[in-house]
């Protein structure tokens, strides 16, 4: 039973980082604690390569694909590229790392053959069209893999880091979702109009 | 040299300790009270309580690196960028598991009450008369009626808040104004009461943040960030409450970086005359004498520490006469539960970001329910609406979907049960005299593991809370268990048990040790079972009551 624990845990490093307050957004740091996945014996087997700063660039325009600039800052303006290098260093295991290096060559080879420019020339609406299948791709992976020991989709650890990453920046938090540091006050039920940001979380 | 001398030594600064300091300092007692790590000043030394999440290089995440040196600590959610500094060191103080044991310690003055969950519930005579009433183990030395003062005087100085509602199961008690349930669980809540004719119940998180300003301390600010230290002084730690009112009688001395490594033991008074001090610095060893000692190390190290000691006497150490030093380990055995998505309330939202959730206390094997397992378990749980991290699974990339995920997403409910863990002889500590900790000394060896009653109770544990979701309306209700191994808790009691024999205890129910009158153990080694409530309100309870006994009977020249 734990090998199987195990065995979920390479994406899970970062996954459960996103999921304390998905369930108990008000809940103690005990209930959160509940609710997070177990981390447990994931290697820690040395790092890959470096990303150049090029790599970077291309990981900004990943990054700024998925979250654009809209009304509110998107991901390039939020520094997500630097921040997903960062973490595929520090918190990815070897083989997590490899997955993610080749699948960025294999995004690029995606575009090429798609568009028939790489991805950092092709267009932004290009690009879309590109992550859109590319996103359908990871999904249809993801929901068939369920428990296997093989490794997420490159696709999505791509996502997840954007997502990750744009979400806790201080864009994210304050003009993509909206934060108060000290509220002062719990108003346990008020209205909600659609189209209103979510109160970002503390932890 | 002359040995510095006190009237009491309070060995560790938690919970537990740190009301061991305020009280025998209030009766008008010179204490020493010792901590085997370093100061954290209240405020002062909050480095991250105000900090942004986004200046967190990993977002208060994890990497390798800390994994490879947390070895321990990386298997729950303990292991986090943003108050590591308050975890001990697993490679500096390592421990044997002869079954896996996960040990999640605070080595810092005020301990684990500065990570502490503050769920704070009073235990009720199902749960101190259970092992009586079922042949398991020893009787508790104690009873509700003997408790419920020292629950009314501990619960005024913590300041706990939460709703009286008149449960026989769970007592009510000298409240703050509770924190309100969201719509969401208010729903639920509702619906819960009429399916089950109230023999289930939600009811609002018992807590130990404040609603209601206390001397020195502001209410709860609604940050949900306490476990960084909190500047307000809104929920009950040791730097928070008892410290400062230690303090201020001008009795405590209170020393950081000293670790206690003996109870010092007079075989002819049969009485301690103290302790002995490693510095943790400096390597140096020092004597202090006391005319009572109190051990509240958390759970294992003062067993640790009984084991150590007096072995000219007991080669098993002091308090080991009984054969049950060491012996009876528990947790509470939780990580199985149920979540579903809330319908119905996608124009309601929530202001603020509550410290606590709910609680549906304990309603299995009481009031002519009958099942195949002994004792109960109670839940905690919240619904909240979904945030950001909902964009992972969904598919969806560009604007429209960006600022989609900005928006609150639909609502969730979920909870998880907390089960009570019997009593056994064979879960147990030791001296594992070949392996040391960074200062030379000898580890403890851990060997427990859950039994079959605790496995029987983890299928109502799940089952029941899709029922009651389902029974409430809630939909796509998915059951969980993500395993759980004893000590992830981080409510390690016993080892160390209450009784009213010597011959079957090693403490009375004074907390005394039988054959040291003048050492008390009030932290969670006493425990004689488990109840499912959380423990550290008992703990407190406990430690007031027994330090004034230890007053009344220095007093009376008992000691």
């Amino acid at each position: 039973m734990e090998s199987m624990i195990d065995r979920r845990e390479a994406i899970r490093r970062v996954t459960a980082l996103l999921g304390g307050m998905a369930l108990v957004g008000g809940g103690s740091s005990l209930v959160s604690a509940c609710e997070q996945a177990q981390r447990g014996a994931a290697g820690a087997r040395g790092g890959a390569g470096t990303f150049t700063t090029r790599d970077i660039a291309f990981l900004d325009e990943i990054a700024e694909t998925i979250l654009p600039e809209t009304k509110t800052p998107g991901a390039k303006a939020a520094q997500v590229g630097p921040f997903m290098a960062l973490m595929v260093t520090d918190t990815y295991d070897e083989r997590e790392q490899a997955t993610f290096r080749d699948g960025m060559r294999k995004l690029d080879e995606a575009c090429k053959a798609m568009h028939h420019a790489a991805f950092l020339d092709a267009t932004p609406p290009q690009r879309l069209v590109l992550l859109e299948q590319l996103d359908r791709e990871q999904k249809a992976y993801m929901d068939a893999r369920h428990g296997d020991d093989t490794p997420a989709h490159y696709f999505r650890m791509m996502k997840e880091l954007a997502l990750l990453g744009y979400f806790t920046s201080e864009i994210g938090y304050t003009k993509a979702m909206r934060y108060v540091e000290v509220p002062g006050r719990f108003d346990p039920c008020v209205p909600y109009t659609p189209g209103d940001p979510a109160w970002a979380p503390h932890a | 040299m002359q040995v510095e001398s006190y009237d009491a030594i309070v060995v560790g600064s938690g919970i537990s300790g740190g009301w061991a300091a305020k009280e025998l300092t209030e009766k008008g007692l010179r204490v020493l009270l010792l901590e085997r790590g370093k100061n954290v000043e209240h405020i002062k030394d909050y480095v991250n309580a105000t900090k942004a999440p986004w200046q967190y290089p990993h977002r208060g995440g994890r990497t390798r690196a800390m994994e490879l040196a947390y070895p321990v600590l990386k298997r729950d959610y303990p292991l986090n960028e943003k108050n590591l500094d308050w975890w001990a060191s697993d490679q500096e103080s390592p421990y044997t598991e002869v079954k896996r044991f996960d040990w999640f310690r605070g080595y810092h003055v005020g301990g684990r009450s500065l990570m502490w969950g503050r769920q704070s519930y009073r235990w009720s005579d199902f749960d101190f008369e259970a092992n009586a009433r079922e042949g398991i183990a020893v009787d508790w030395p104690i009873r509700y009626a003997d408790i419920a003062p020292w629950y009314d005087h501990v619960e005024r100085h913590a300041g706990i808040s939460g709703s009286r509602e008149g449960l026989p199961q769970l007592p009510d008690g000298q409240f703050q104004p509770p924190m309100p349930l969201n719509c969401g669980e208010e729903m639920i809540a509702g619906r819960l009461q009429r399916q089950f004719g109230g023999r289930r119940r939600i009811i609002p998180g018992r807590t130990a943040n404040l609603t209601r300003p206390l001397p020195g301390r502001s209410p709860c600010q609604y940050r949900n960030a306490c476990w960084l230290g909190c500047p307000f002084g809104g929920y009950f730690s040791t730097q928070s409450s008892t410290l400062p009112a230690a303090v201020a009688t001008g009795r405590l001395t209170l020393k950081p970086y000293a670790i206690v490594t003996e109870v010092l033991y007079d075989r002819d008074r049969k009485r301690a005359t103290g302790v002995r001090v490693l510095d943790a610095v400096t390597d140096q060893t020092t004597d202090y004498s006391a005319r009572v000692v109190f051990l509240c190390a958390s759970t294992l190290n003062s067993t640790w520490l009984l084991l150590r000691s007096a072995t000219d006497v007991w080669p098993g150490g002091l308090g080991s006469s009984s054969g049950e030093l060491g012996h009876n380990l528990m947790d509470h055995h939780f990580r199985v539960g149920a979540q579903g998505r809330l319908e119905g309330l996608d124009d309601k939202y929530q202001f603020g970001r509550p410290p606590t959730g709910f609680y549906i206390p304990r309603y299995r094997n009481l009031f002519g329910d009958k099942r195949d397992y002994l004792r109960g378990f109670g839940y905690q749980g919240g619904a909240s609406r979904q945030g950001w991290s909902r964009a992972v699974a969904e598919l969806g990339v560009g604007g429209a979907f960006k600022d989609a995920m900005a928006q609150p997403g639909p609502w969730s409910i979920g909870a998880t049960a907390f089960g009570e863990m019997l009593p056994n002889h064979a879960n147990r500590v030791s001296i594992d005299t070949a392996r040391k900790d960074k200062w030379g000394l000898p580890v403890l060896a851990i060997d427990c593991a859950t039994g079959e009653n605790e496995r029987l109770m983890r299928r109502d544990m799940m089952n029941d809370m899709a029922e009651m979701l389902e029974a409430t309306g809630v939909k796509q209700v998915r059951t969980y268990d993500r395993e759980y191994f004893p000590g992830m808790g981080i409510h390690e009691m016993g080892t160390a048990r209450m009784g009213r024999d010597p011959k079957t205890s090693v403490l009375n129910a004074h907390n005394q040790v039988w054959d040291a009158p003048n050492v008390f153990v009030t932290d969670g080694a006493c425990m004689t079972s488990t109840a499912c409530p959380n423990p550290s309100l008992t703990y407190m309870a406990l430690t007031a009551r027994a330090a004034d006994f230890a007053v009344s009977e220095l007093t009376r020249h008992n000691l």
